[in-house]
């Protein structure tokens, strides 16, 4: 076939894989292969996974006593500021697209690279500087404001450095524009030969929902914080009422942006799961284009549920009637998924391996993390639990419990395509064991704390909520030691581990196909589909062979 | 160390009964979830040679199953809780109202009878209270988890929170609002006690004068008088020479303002009057009113406004 003939020069050329083709650190700070670029992210962002997480521990530190273990309320406020910023902007943002997602998403789609390497590496660049900015507002004394940089306080009265931290978050987000708009284009164009959407992955989907909210909701961050630095440099009134200005007006474009961008956090993570689960269960995934289409439902979904921020925030009672109703319509979707993953179990050959014990732990505490949405979506209850430890729970158990435990799964899954190396399993299930009961330990009391009335961003407390306080602390303890543990043994296994084959897992997919690690052209020859996503063979099939 | 909380107010419980319904089914679906998860761990473990049979082809019956059954519960839910909003939402016309004001780091308090506290909020039991908040910086958040209440506290503007106490006692009151520094310390007490005792907490505590009478002092002195009239019965009929809009009879009442629109005269009204004059304007009114932005504290604009609204057209003479 003339085929051949074309591919044969390319295959000559092909040497090496992508971690042995070029050992100089220009070849690594210069490369487009989008390999190596998920490298460059992953390191990166395991480094603010670390800052946002030592600033946590020192706040669990602080609340041991009920006076505050700390003994300053400015340093507190400072450190739950940056553990806010440095972890959703840093990390969990950025973690499954950059990393995983730069990785696995040209091999799941049968292609060379991304669709623009260069703006990959750009993307990079931006985001490490945008990180530098941020530490730079951290060393020069940090931010007071919490996160989410409520109006006026930080217009007007706030000392800390708030047009510094703004800036770096600004320039995040053109990072994260460039990463979504990569992927958006990578998808519609460069899929292989018989990659029709419906034979994509549930991942490839997933990205492409989060890209797509990742381009048209960052713009709003941009704007709103400019116009916050505008207001507190050149005191024009926007948000300050004394200015003349609403400070209403600032949590709407604030939480516009703000609550897509907890689905640009969990639907990469919906991605991982809908991978790990069938390859683990050595069955097609339930419900496909089920899956598929509540990603994009979520998406969209996801930009009219902003209000709900803002139950006792002093908007319309219409309004607040619109946008609790639509917060329980983001919620099926997500509800679906469960029930999808758990069919896709069914009548399974379940495999117990490191990543599917992530990918459970993930399920578990998605669910509770979801279900206690559904007490902050009801008016009434929200009254009395917004603003409290309970909402604090809430969002932790979805982005810490499920992100988080994605994001390691995904991790532990694509781990020996990524290095060539596998992890020690052992470690592994242990690791993800420890961190689900740590989980659990450190966040479970704060749902009784909230409900009880105690009130979140405190330095201290009424003396009645120490025990549960004492209980969280503790247990935020062992969470600690279970992420120091994977860092441990991967590190470990990146010199000492087993060397990986192209499909230790027996999954599906076109990035099992290609050697691990993969080459850097990534496919000797463009590979064809033609078959579904998720091909396993029929139970009655694998029964006979058993 | 408690596990409960009391429930101090009429709708206390009924926030209770809509939070044990969100929790009982909360946990009838984790029970299935987990319950599911874990039988299949056990049944389809790789390691098991149970029968498989052969898979269904066609899932959509179950997907709309269970969609239909996820959507049904949430809209009864959302039901559940948007009627009790709606109920808290709207206060009854003869509520006690007691003046909120909040700024870093304290609630300052007022009554009309022209008492004052500071991080303490005096009330009878057994009767509804409409509390009017406003800040004099940022945004804070008056919160009393006894009373299932919360509400923020904005700059430039008065939002109210009202409810019922029925069990007399002593409760925390925090600001749940990240405010800045002093966060943390913007705690207070609100001490619920039985009518009588409420009425004697009154007199003990009685100011020389009341809101409306400290507010009419005010007005005179900031020369409100001047144009509006001693009484505030209009700038033409009382002696002065400049043509000003009577206040006398003024608060809820709907005013036209220059570009034709109608809007009632609140407290929120009067206040942009006094401080924005330019924003709300009424018609068939000179333009002469200055702005007192910068010159009111918000105290004394809670007193000046309670003047007003004393202010009715048979008490001029």
């Amino acid at each position: 076939m003339s085929d051949t003939v074309i591919e044969a020069p390319e295959f000559a050329k092909v040497t090496a894989s992508y971690l042995t083709d070029g050992f100089t650190l220009r070849s690594w700070l210069l490369t487009t292969d989008h390999k190596r670029i998920a490298v460059l992210y992953l390191g990166t962002i395991t480094i603010f996974f670390f800052v946002g997480g030592a600033a946590a521990a020192l706040m669990r530190y602080n609340l041991i006593v009920p006076e505050g273990m700390i003994g300053s309320a400015e340093t507190y406020n400072r450190l739950f500021t940056m553990h806010g910023v440095v972890m959703v902007w840093f990390f969990l943002i950025p973690a499954v697209p950059v990393t995983l997602g730069n990785f696995i998403v040209p091999l799941m789609i049968g292609a060379r690279d991304l669709a623009f390497p260069k703006l990959n590496l750009i993307s990079w660049y931006l985001f490490v500087f945008a990180g530098l900015v941020a530490l730079y507002s951290l060393f020069v004394g940090g931010v007071d404001t919490g996160w989410t940089f409520y109006t006026p306080l930080t217009s007007a009265y706030s000392k800390g450095h708030v047009v510094a931290t703004a800036v770096a978050i600004i320039i995040a987000g053109f990072s994260s524009i460039a990463t979504g708009l990569n992927f958006i284009v990578t998808i519609h164009r460069l899929r292989a030969p018989g990659m029709t959407w419906y034979r994509m992955p549930v991942f490839l989907w997933s990205l492409y929902a989060t890209s797509v909210i990742l381009v048209m909701a960052t713009p709003v961050l941009a704007m709103t914080l400019l116009l916050l630095a505008f207001e507190r440099i050149f005191h024009i009134g926007v948000f300050d009422p004394a200015l003349g200005g609403d400070p209403l007006l600032f949590q709407h474009l604030f939480w516009f942006y703000s609550h897509p961008a907890v689905y640009v956090m969990i639907l990469p993570g919906f991605g991982v799961i809908s991978e790990i689960i069938p390859a683990f269960s050595r069955k097609r995934i339930f419900g496909y284009k089920f899956i598929v289409w509540c990603s994009i439902a979520i998406g969209v979904i996801s930009f009219l549920v902003w209000g709900h921020h803002m139950f006792v925030a002093g908007t319309s009672l219409y309004s607040a009637l619109v946008f609790s109703i639509l917060s329980y319509m983001v919620a099926v979707p997500s509800a679906i998924k469960v029930f999808n993953w758990i069919g896709t179990m069914h009548k399974g050959f379940i495999r117990f391996d490191a990543p599917m014990l992530y990918a459970l732990g993930f399920i578990g505490l998605f669910t509770m993390g979801g279900l206690t949405g559904l007490f902050v979506a009801a008016l009434a209850a929200d009254v009395h639990l917004t603003q409290t430890y309970f909402v604090v729970a809430h969002f932790h158990y979805v982005m810490v419990g499920g992100m988080v435990s994605a994001f390691f799964a995904g991790l532990h899954f694509w781990w020996p395509k990524i290095t060539g190396r596998m992890y020690p399993e052992m470690w592994g299930r242990a690791g993800a064991v420890i961190i689900f009961i740590g989980f659990n330990l450190t966040f479970f009391p704060q749902f009784i704390l909230g409900y009880l009335g105690m009130p979140r961003r405190y330095h201290s407390y009424p003396p009645e909520f120490q025990v549960l306080n004492v209980l969280s602390s503790a247990g935020a303890t062992i969470l600690a030691a279970g992420y120091l543990l994977p860092l441990g043994y991967m590190t470990w296994s990146l010199f000492y581990g087993k060397r990986a084959s192209a499909n230790p897992w027996g999954a599906t997919g076109l990035e099992w196909q290609t050697s691990s690690p993969p080459l850097t052209e990534n496919f000797v020859t463009t590979p064809t589909v033609t078959e579904p996503p998720y091909n396993y063979p029929p139970p009655e099939v694998v029964q006979h062979h058993v | 160390m408690r596990f409960w909380l009391p429930q101090a107010t009429t709708s206390a419980a009924e926030v209770d009964y809509l939070i044990l319904a969100l929790l009982l089914t909360s946990c009838a679906i984790l029970a299935l979830v987990f319950g599911l998860i874990l039988l299949y761990m056990i049944k389809y473990r790789a390691g098991s040679d149970i029968d498989r049979g052969v898979l269904a082809d066609k899932t959509w019956r179950l997907e709309a199953a269970w969609t239909v059954a996820t959507l049904l519960i949430f809209f009864g839910l959302f039901v559940w809780g948007a009627d009790l909003y709606v109920r808290l939402f709207q206060p009854p016309p003869d509520a006690l109202k007691i003046y909120v004001v909040g700024k870093q780091w304290m609630w300052k308090i007022e009554h009309q009878g022209g008492q004052r506290e500071i991080n303490a909020l005096h009330l009878p039991v057994g009767r509804p209270i409409q509390l009017v908040m406003t800040s004099e910086d940022v945004i804070h958040d008056f919160s009393v988890p006894a009373f299932r209440i919360k509400h923020d506290v904005l700059p430039g503007r008065y939002e109210t929170l009202w409810f019922e106490v029925n069990e007399p006692g002593t409760y925390h009151l925090f600001c749940t609002q990240f405010c800045g520094t002093g966060h943390s310390d913007m705690f207070g007490e609100v001490v619920a006690m039985p009518d009588p005792e409420y009425q004697n907490w009154l007199e003990q505590n009685g100011a020389s004068e009341t809101l409306a009478q400290a507010g009419q002092t005010l007005f005179m002195r900031y020369g409100c008088s001047g144009c509006h009239g001693g009484n505030g019965a209009g700038g033409s009929q009382s002696g002065s020479t400049v043509r000003a809009p009577a206040l006398a009879g003024l608060y809820g009442s709907p005013v036209t303002l220059i570009d034709g629109s109608i809007v009632t005269a609140d407290d929120l009204y009067i206040r942009d009057c006094i401080l924005l004059p330019e924003r709300r304007r009424v018609a068939s009114y000179p333009p002469l009113m200055p702005s007192f932005a910068g010159q009111i504290s918000e105290e004394d604009l809670l007193k000046i406004i309670a003047y007003i609204k004393s202010l009715t057209p048979e008490k001029q003479s």
